[in-house]
């Protein structure tokens, strides 16, 4: 079918970069308006309306054909789009992130290829200008692709969150990385007749080590693999753009790149460890095995003595982890707090900034019980008013309040910032069992004399302590 | 454009979004990733502009696949964000109406 595009603009006519213009810009003030809770909705319908702009005007391209094929990619994209996007549950929400991530690379790594035989068929040499992006979105876009595909499985549970690896890993990924490179130059070398076979070639080893780069990575350091691997989609982008020579491309790609690269170096020093410890070291798996633990007694309580404590208390500070997440506690805990504050108690949330699976991860889930945000707090504010709170409840929160991170210089989480519950009056911790957290390690404040252990699952804890708290 | 231009926007657009990014508070983080990927899904265009000279049919199915990926990063990118960022509210706002599908 033929399909004349209405407008038939050139793609760096003035009127086409003027649009792609506003559309960048209303990027940039949708992230801009993501900076404050009350404005960030707003924000977040102003990128869309950039985004609007950019697309309408690209269909208005001379370049533009046919459009029977665009509508029908248009109308599967948007069918998935919404029914993923309405029936996903909060708590799968990283889940989610990474299976947009991994299209997004995986768009880009097509479009690459595309664009790839598209320029060697012509039988004159290709500028390396645009080779070199070319080749670039096709590798990162493709790692991206595998890599997000991982993660999700990981997240999902349908593939071990446990490290998974075997020897030689790096070695491994080392030569594959090295064979990608070593393609990329001779098929830049070659760029009068480049091999389509060489680049497929390389494409697949792309792939192969996007699965091999995410499979060893354990599920407490998704928060870093999903920030990486988004900033890996924009930077494919971007190179999508020099390739194609269009600039609203790179101008989005670089935004979402500069922004996964921050969001991956606040995590990893949330963390304490370098980029490199977490993508190379299979961290739970190394330290798991140093696990002889001797008995230790813990204080053990029920729901009852727990609402005595939270009831006469002024002021209870909860600690959320990945736990409260994997047991749907998120609304039990608000029905509790807001118990507490029934009787006059100062309550406030504590969240480390690598609690649960990705960046923020336990913010939104607070939001969706309808905790207001002013009650979330960051780690540094929590931790100033730590030692003048009466109670510091943990919900399947485990390494990050271990404070073997401050006072053990051996311990493998040495030096990771924590939230100090230890320093609180009373601490009550909810947990199923004492087994360690994914660090694989013995928290000695399950051990302390002011803490008590309650042995149950978030959910039924909570709910069981907010009925007894409401007949005090 | 010459590569240099190009070369000039993308030191530019990385530094607006290291200034714009690092403004915005951790309890927004995963907003901020997904509108962030909804922003990637940009990538689309390209696919819009390469379907147009796909001669064989590996290239167009090539070019449907690329625009459906980046149409689903695009579209449930921001509905998604959006459902999120109607969670949060604050201390002195009514709790509006459920979104669907919860």
């Amino acid at each position: 079918m033929s399909f004349a595009p209405p407008l038939a603009l050139t793609q760096n006519s003035d009127f086409v970069t003027a649009c792609y213009i506003v559309a960048f810009s209303l990027f940039i003030l949708g992230i801009r308006q993501g900076t404050h809770p009350r404005t960030a909705r707003r924000g977040n319908m102003v990128a869309a309306a950039g985004m609007l702009v950019a697309i309408a005007i690209t269909l208005s391209l001379d370049v533009i054909g046919n459009g029977a094929l665009i509508l029908v990619g248009i109308l599967i994209g948007t069918a998935v789009g919404v029914v993923a996007s309405y029936r996903v549950q909060m708590t799968d929400m990283p889940q989610m992130v990474a299976l947009y991530n991994g299209v997004g690379g995986g768009a880009a790594a097509l479009i690459s290829w595309s664009e790839f035989r598209h320029v060697s068929a012509g039988g004159s040499s290709i500028p390396l200008d645009i080779f070199v992006p070319i080749l670039f979105s096709t590798v990162i876009g493709s790692v991206s692709f595998w890599g997000s595909n991982i993660a999700f499985g990981k997240l999902q549970a349908i593939i071990p969150s446990r490290p998974v690896q075997f020897p030689g890993q790096h070695i491994v990924n080392g030569l594959l990385l090295a064979g990608i490179l070593a393609g990329c130059i001779v098929l830049g070398i070659d760029h009068d007749s480049p091999s389509q076979g060489l680049y497929i070639g390389i494409l697949i080893a792309a792939a192969v080590l996007g699965n091999l780069f995410v499979l060893p990575i354990g599920g407490a350091d998704m928060p870093v693999v999903i920030s990486l691997l988004n900033a890996f989609t924009g930077l494919a982008a971007a190179a999508a753009g020099f390739a194609l020579d269009n600039v609203v491309l790179i101008v989005a790609g670089t935004l979402v790149g500069s922004s996964g690269t921050i969001l991956t170096l606040e995590m990893s020093r949330a963390m304490n460890r370098s980029i490199a410890n977490l993508l190379f070291s299979g961290f739970g798996a190394a330290s798991a095995a140093q696990g002889e633990r001797e008995e230790r007694p813990v204080h053990s309580i029920g729901a009852e003595d727990a609402a005595i404590k939270l009831g006469y208390a002024d002021s209870v500070v909860f600690v959320p982890g990945y736990g409260m997440a994997v047991a749907q506690a998120q609304h039990a805990v608000k029905e509790l707090g807001k118990e507490l504050e029934k009787r006059g108690v100062r309550v406030s949330y504590a969240i480390h900034p690598v609690a649960g699976r990705m960046p923020g991860h336990m913010n939104v889930l607070l939001a969706e019980a309808d905790v207001p945000y002013e009650q979330l707090e960051e780690m540094d504010e929590a931790n100033a008013e730590m030692p003048q709170t009466d109670v510091a409840v943990v919900i399947g929160a485990n390494d990050v309040t271990n404070p073997a991170a401050k006072d053990d210089p051996n311990s493998p989480i040495a030096g990771m910032p924590i939230i100090e519950v230890d320093q609180a009056k009373e601490v009550i911790v909810i947990k199923r069992s004492l087994s360690p957290g994914f660090a694989g390690i013995d928290n000695d404040l399950f051990y302390e004399d002011k803490t008590s252990m309650l042995f149950s699952d978030a959910k039924g804890a909570a709910s069981d302590i907010a009925a007894q708290v409401e007949e005090l | 454009m010459s590569l240099i231009t190009e070369i000039t926007i993308f030191v530019l657009a990385a530094f607006v979004g290291f200034e714009v990014i690092s403004k915005v508070p951790t309890t927004l983080h995963t907003p901020l990733m997904s509108q962030t990927n909804a922003i990637h899904g940009i990538v689309m265009l390209g696919g819009l502009i390469v379907i147009g000279s796909a001669d064989d049919s590996l290239e167009k199915l090539i070019g449907v696949i690329a625009i459906a990926f980046g149409t689903i990063n695009i579209v449930g990118g921001f509905l998604v964000t959006d459902r999120m960022l109607g969670m949060f509210r604050g201390r002195d706002r009514k709790a509006k109406p459920e979104e669907p599908g919860q």
